[in-house]
């Protein structure tokens, strides 16, 4: 059974305690102890396990290869900022999921459901903001990480068609927070979705019939309500998860870009042939 | 590629000596099965995708039954001011359905005579509260005799034509008719700077010069 090789840590860098123990003298003649037996088998489970897996699914190179990539010189912070969208889009799918177990996408009962998660539910009104609040996150989140991609020049080639996905990202978290903001059926979400659905109208020829598809039907009628619900938590989070592993491929195939302060370094050698 | 074509001497099967080929076979077995396979997947994926799609879409091309709402007597309402009504407006969602419409007697000294072109005249006028700028609700202000929405500042004179502010056109009506004594208001429509009757449109889409043809008639239209 092959075993994977873990980096193993600088020395020193491990407090004493944490480190492992020199091997006891053995007892008898060469039998372990149960103990130690135990023992053994106990620090060794995991390695075990992940060594079972992987040896049916040979996911640990692709593992190393997502993870363990090279990154330029002059990576900072900012880079930092797709991993926060990432996480902003975790904590929405994780609390919306909750929250669709109360939630009722029908005319009469919407505000009543959200009411009730608001006031009543343990912990409702904690899940509810982290939901309501974390949209506001992402958005500008997504917008940080948009200008890093820009000024650091980052959607030059060979990353134009990672760039386009990530404008798609963003109109799709666009139509996240649009078709969202009507499930709570207040007044100010009703009226407006009613303004956003009529801006949507304005576009010449093709508009009066989106609107049309957006509201199912010539008014905001018995269905409008529980279709933003649909589009809300099936059919754009699956676009949404499926474009960010097209992404995340990429990123992990070309790799990150240096910081534009940097200069491109030639090797040493060939610095020297080139003089 | 190009050394590739030259080898393939014959398009027949049989002339490439391909085992059990036929007499006058160009398609090769393999290329027909993968051509079956694909043809197999794409029908069973445009099975689902279609019906699913058309169901989506569906709405879009319904159209939609007129209704008629009985909003009182003839006797409640007069040609000079505005009686504001709530009705149902669209069934099956409670509140949210209803909507407010200001109600008078055709006036001919306020309304011309030609309020609508080569059409019936309605005998009352009802103006529907929907700003025509981004729908939110107008209010009728007597004392100003205009219509004022409080969302943008749209406002509208009182026959519903705009006076200032962003809207596009002059604020939609309803058709009236009176059945047995009792005015009852229909489906909607919009109407141009001119008052000229078009179908119902979304509010911000003009329907002056090219806004008539930017902005089509919808097929989830009522009849009235």
């Amino acid at each position: 059974m092959p075993k994977i090789k873990l980096p193993s840590p600088p020395p020193g860098a491990v407090p004493k305690a944490l480190r492992p123990a020199p091997q006891r003298p053995q007892e008898g003649n060469g039998k372990k102890s149960l103990k130690d037996k135990l023992i053994h088998d106990g620090t060794e489970a995991g390695t075990t396990v992940v060594d079972w897996v992987d040896e049916r699914t040979s996911l640990s190179g692709a593992t190393r290869w997502a993870l363990f990539r090279k990154v330029p010189k002059g990576t900072n912070w900012f880079y930092t900022l797709g991993s926060a969208t990432l996480f902003a889009f975790l904590n929405q799918a994780v609390t919306g999921v909750i929250l669709a177990m109360y939630y009722d996408p029908s005319p009469t009962r919407a505000y009543e459901s959200i009411r009730y998660v608001t006031n009543e539910a343990f912990l409702g009104e904690f899940v509810r903001g982290m939901h309501k609040w974390g949209s506001s996150v992402m958005v500008i989140l997504i917008f940080l990480h948009m200008a890093r991609t820009f000024f650091f020049g980052a959607y030059k080639y060979p990353r134009e068609l990672n760039w386009v996905i990530g404008v798609v990202l963003l109109i799709l978290t666009m139509v996240m927070s649009f078709t969202g903001y009507l499930l709570p059926f207040d007044q100010r979400s009703y009226w407006a979705t009613i303004v956003g659905v009529n801006i949507n109208g304005t576009g010449a020829l093709i508009g009066p019939y989106l609107s049309d598809f957006l509201r199912a039907g010539p008014d905001f009628g018995a269905t409008t309500l529980s279709r933003f619900y649909a589009i809300h938590m099936m059919l754009i989070p699956g676009a949404i998860a499926a474009l960010i592993g097209a992404h995340l491929y990429l990123v992990a195939k070309l790799g990150t870009t240096a910081p534009p302060w940097l200069k491109a370094e030639s090797e040493p050698e060939l610095r020297e042939q080139e003089v | 590629m190009p050394d590739k074509r030259e080898n393939i001497k014959s398009r027949y099967t049989a002339d490439r000596a391909i085992p059990g080929a036929f007499e006058g076979e160009t398609v090769t077995r393999r290329r027909f099965m993968v051509g079956t396979t694909h043809l197999a997947g794409a029908g069973a994926a445009l099975a689902f995708t279609l019906p699913a799609l058309a169901f989506a879409l569906g709405p879009v091309f319904e159209r939609q039954k007129a209704t008629w709402e009985d909003v009182g007597p003839e006797s409640a309402f007069n040609p000079d001011t505005y009686v504001p009504v709530n009705f149902t407006n669209i069934p099956g969602i409670g509140d949210v359905g209803r909507t407010t419409a200001y109600v008078r007697r055709f006036n001919p000294a306020l309304d011309g005579s030609s309020q609508h072109k080569g059409e019936a005249i309605q005998p009352y006028v009802a103006i529907s509260t929907r700003c025509a700028h981004l729908g939110c609700p107008v209010r009728y202000v007597p004392a100003a005799e205009r219509f004022i929405c409080p969302c943008h500042g749209g406002v509208y004179d009182k026959l519903g034509k705009v006076n200032g502010g962003p809207p596009v056109r002059p604020l939609d009506r309803f058709y009236t008719r009176v059945r047995a004594g009792r005015v009852q208001i229909g489906p909607r429509f919009s109407v141009n700077s001119q008052l000229n009757r078009f179908s119902p449109r979304d509010p911000a889409e003009p329907l002056d010069g090219i806004g008539q043809y930017a902005y089509p008639a919808r097929f989830s239209t009522a009849k009235p």
